[in-house]
């Protein structure tokens, strides 16, 4: 039951890697990112039937960070999306030398 | 619950593989809109993994949180900037950005093979508590050593509360 859910842990954080790199949407690239942490929480959650309920103890703090940072870097791209007018990270190149 | 039953593994393996499909349906729709909602697909899959791995409580936790509060607040962001309607082509990138990802993809899956061929600690899985005090098991560690860690989270959630309404403040 443990190897298996680490298995769905890595497939599912390949997946959420693939996403940040082949999208161009900035909302869908926090999505993929909120994937990523979905699949470290599998790995917190399987390993904690091997080492103890702490691994729970950290997804609480996981979630949390998570929570915090979607507020964050939804209200980000709304202030990027008032000054561009769009939300595709290839038109957003003020940074680009 | 019984931990081995034939049952109980083909259930883990039937939600763990929708889980996997909906994330892979997630990555590749054009949509914003329905991109989000294969990716509630997943949380609720992984909700019930949680369950299944002896931690109701996160699985709780995961159903009110991501799939309740944090998905509603990226569909209503989409929402809010009118974002449901694509042009044609879609925002997948092209070939340079997909050859990266690819690598990327192969790179993790080598290092899944090779931790695959270590075997886990096995003789020291932990028996479930009682189901009864599945909570007490959580809380217990969290208001105890990590107490402090517990209360920065708080000054945390504060800090990016207040920078989430300064930021999309129209005039500060």
């Amino acid at each position: 039951m443990v190897a298996e859910a680490l298995f769905f842990s890595a497939v599912l954080f390949t997946i959420g890697v693939i996403g940040v790199l082949t999208r161009r949407n900035a909302i869908i690239i926090f999505m993929a990112v909120e994937l990523m942490l979905n699949a470290v929480n599998l790995s917190f959650v399987a390993l904690s039937r091997l080492y103890g309920v702490t691994g729970q103890v950290y997804v609480i703090f996981v979630m949390a960070v998570a929570a915090a940072e979607a507020a964050v870097g939804l209200a980000i791209i709304i202030s990027i999306f008032r000054h561009h007018e769009t939300v595709d990270l290839q038109n957003i190149n003020l940074l680009k030398g | 619950m019984m931990h081995h039953g034939l049952f109980f593994q083909f259930n883990f393996y039937v939600f763990g593989l929708i889980a996997i499909a909906s994330a892979l349906a997630f990555v590749t729709r054009k949509s914003p809109v329905a991109a989000a909602l294969w990716l509630v697909t997943t949380m609720f899959c992984l909700a019930v993994l949680y369950v299944m791995l002896d931690a109701q409580f996160i699985g709780a936790v995961q159903v009110l949180l991501y799939a309740g509060a944090i998905m509603v607040v990226f569909l209503f962001v989409v929402m809010l900037l009118n974002l449901g309607h694509v042009p044609g082509s879609g925002d997948i990138k092209r070939l340079w950005p997909r050859l990266l990802a690819g690598t990327a993809g192969i790179l993790l899956l080598a290092e899944l093979s090779v931790l695959g061929r270590q075997a886990l600690p096995m003789e020291q899985l932990i028996v479930p508590a009682a189901q009864s005090n599945v909570v007490t098991a959580v809380a217990s560690p969290l208001f105890n050593e990590y107490l402090l860690a517990f209360e920065v989270t708080s000054v945390l959630l504060l800090a990016a509360i207040i920078g989430a309404v300064v930021l999309a403040k129209r005039r500060v």
